[in-house]
């Protein structure tokens, strides 16, 4: 090249795999070989004809597809469950097969040397029939099976991938491998015939299946690094789930949208923000399904639509305590603005359900949502896939800027932290933890928000009631330590007059402590700000 | 002679032997192939010689992958022979004269 040396001199082309472009920082490297490895079952032919039907919907690229495997007929009665109909692709001279498929009917007897010329010519006049930009092989080590002189099926693979290249078309080319972590490829030789190398994975961890994509190498161009979560859904073929890849765009608003609570929208600062992910922690009992309820409640007075993801109650059970704390469901649902999704976690898989959230999301557009709760999918896949399940799902959310609440249960309780808190709380912009406290003989609740990015915020812990009406806060607990820990501590009026002095005269020197100290969220703000 | 008793139930053999241009391995199949026939088929048989290069629509249809095939369409079944048949005995099962010519041979060579 003559020029100033381009940033990035290989050009991709997208492969129609949702957030596969986006880990592949853009799609196959053109004009280049790609081996795709992976074990019996991890969804190799699905992507080899999602790449070709990417091409043939999306960019008008044509297509040749080369089956080693399954026969062609049998290709293209599988694909029609996911809505690619590959003779209708023919029939268009959009798409070609070549069927190389082993022919059980016919005997072969070897005699002598042979080369695959003949597999070559049929691909190359496949490729110009349909002047194809594209072009699947599945899968590389079928061949090994058909003809018992390896050697030569090794040289000829390397002269094909070489044809290949000389095309100048983008090729796929599958192998299978034996075990999900080990040899790349089942005949040692499948990923040097290609620049590039992709594993394909199905592991069985804890009882259930995990799909991942992991891109080994790109010749010459950048990738993002690591295995990727992968599931197959009718109609849409292979998905993979993005973790990294849009976490950190996210805009920001500074719209505050109300909790459903006054009181708490104080605390918060005004409100939450528009697109911020909320996290409500605490024991059983404590009120996490309140603040669910409130927070709809919130959307629907201001004429907003709110999706309700309930893993723990019935729907029967949710109205009826939404009615007890006169929240009326039902009219909200007639209206139009909420939604209740009630069901078992374990009726899929976590890749499986957030395509399912996400897909609900597109296609009811609310401006809330809330998941009760976290913990419960906690309990579907392993502690990697349920990190992933969150990620996901926060950036999701944060994409469309809508507001998003989950809740999760702490086991003790008394204080303590819930394992779904430990891995997600750096994900989620705000935390509200609600507490029991134990106070002369009296169990009372307490809430702290503890976390809210981007705003200042009441730091007190309040003891709060709940009565008909919902959730009230009152006044913080003011005598009391310790009650986060899980073991509150009274102190005498004395030491905390003398503690809280100290404190608020170094915060604020204009403002009165004792002003200070009997007034909330809002007025301190107010004269931090 | 085997020739002779053979001769009687002879049926008409119908070859295809798919190639790769003209290139040293394909004539050496040929050269093969037409030395078997002469000699086994007594000249009884109807062989297409088709050129890949030149076909490839033809090699699509008959599902050729690997240059030199033979392929025996008649009698059947239907038998592939893959190379460039230098292994004389192998071309020989693959045309299903191995047997025949085993059976034919005991008498005389034991």
């Amino acid at each position: 090249m003559t020029d100033v040396v381009k940033r990035s001199p290989v050009k991709k082309v997208s492969t129609g795999i949702p957030s596969f472009d986006i880990i592949a920082k853009g799609g196959l490297p053109e004009g280049r070989t790609t081996l795709l490895s992976g074990t019996a079952g991890s969804g190799k032919t699905v992507f080899a004809v999602q790449f070709l039907a990417a091409g043939l919907l999306e960019a008008d690229q044509h297509g040749v597809f080369v089956t080693f495997e399954e026969s062609a007929d049998d290709i293209r009665d599988n694909m029609r469950s996911f809505g690619w109909d590959l003779d209708e692709w023919e029939r268009d001279g959009r798409l070609a097969m070549v069927d190389a498929s082993p022919d059980p009917e016919t005997e072969m007897v070897e005699s002598g040397a042979f080369d695959l010329s003949a597999l070559l010519a049929r691909v190359e006049y496949a490729v110009k029939k349909v002047n194809a930009k594209r072009v699947s092989v599945d899968s590389l080590g079928a061949i090994f099976s058909q003809f018992s002189d390896q050697s030569i099926v090794r040289r000829e693979l390397f002269r094909i991938a070489w044809a290949l290249k000389r095309m100048g078309v983008t090729a796929l080319l599958t192998a299978e491998r034996t075990l999900d972590y080990g040899p790349i490829a089942r005949f040692g030789v499948e990923e040097f015939i290609a620049d590039n190398v992709m594993v394909l994975r199905n592991v069985l961890e804890e009882e259930s299946r995990r799909r991942t994509i992991e891109i080994l190498k790109f010749r010459g161009t950048d990738h993002q690094k690591g295995e990727f979560p992968v599931t197959i859904v009718p109609d849409l073929g292979l998905v993979v789930i993005p973790l990294s890849g849009i976490q950190l765009k996210q805009k920001s608003s500074n719209i505050r949208v109300s909790s459903g609570n006054p009181e708490l929208d104080q605390m918060c600062g005004g409100g939450f923000f528009r697109d911020s992910v909320i996290l409500v922690s605490g024991a059983t009992g404590t009120g996490k399904t309140l603040t669910v309820t409130q927070f709809m409640k919130g959307a629907a007075d201001m004429g907003e639509r709110c999706l309700l993801l309930a893993f723990e109650e019935s729907r029967d059970q949710l109205f009826r305590n939404a009615t007890g704390w006169g929240v009326d469901f039902e009219k909200m649902e007639s209206d139009g603005l909420l939604r209740v999704v009630c069901d078992y976690p374990e009726v899929a898989t976590l890749e499986d359900w957030l395509l399912t959230i996400e897909g609900m999301i597109k296609e009811f557009k609310p401006q809330r949502v809330a998941l009760d709760s976290l913990s419960a999918m906690e309990r579907v896949g392993t502690i990697k896939a349920f990190r992933e399940f969150v990620i996901g799902l926060t950036s999701f959310i944060k994409h469309q800027e809508i507001t998003g609440l989950f809740t999760a249960t702490t086991a003790s309780l008394m204080g303590g932290s819930s394992i779904t808190e430990g891995h997600i709380s750096t994900l989620t912009d705000s935390i509200i933890l609600l507490r029991y406290v134990e106070m002369f003989g009296e169990m009372q609740r307490g809430l702290t928000v503890l976390k809210m990015r981007g705003s200042t915020h009441d730091k007190g812990i309040h003891a709060f009631t709940i009565d008909e009406h919902g959730m009230h806060l009152g006044p913080r607990f003011r005598n009391v330590t310790g009650i986060m820990a899980g073991n509150p501590d009274y102190v005498s009026p004395l030491d905390l007059e003398r503690e809280w002095t100290k404190y608020d005269s170094q915060l604020d020197a204009r403002s009165d402590p004792n002003q200070e100290r009997r007034t909330s969220g809002s007025d301190r703000r107010r004269s931090s700000l | 002679m085997p020739d002779h008793q053979r001769s009687d139930e002879q049926p008409q053999y119908l070859l295809t032997l798919f190639i790769t241009g003209s290139s040293p391995r394909a004539d050496l199949a040929i050269a093969n192939l037409r030395h078997v026939c002469e000699g086994e088929l007594c000249g009884e048989y109807d062989l297409e010689i088709v050129d890949v290069l030149e076909h490839p629509e033809r090699a699509e249809e008959a599902k050729i992958l690997a240059t030199p095939t033979l392929i025996k369409r008649l009698p059947p079944p239907l038998r592939r022979v893959v190379g460039d048949l230098s292994d004389k005995d192998k071309l020989l099962v693959g045309l299903e004269l191995h047997a025949a010519r085993k059976a034919a041979n005991k008498p005389t060579e034991k």
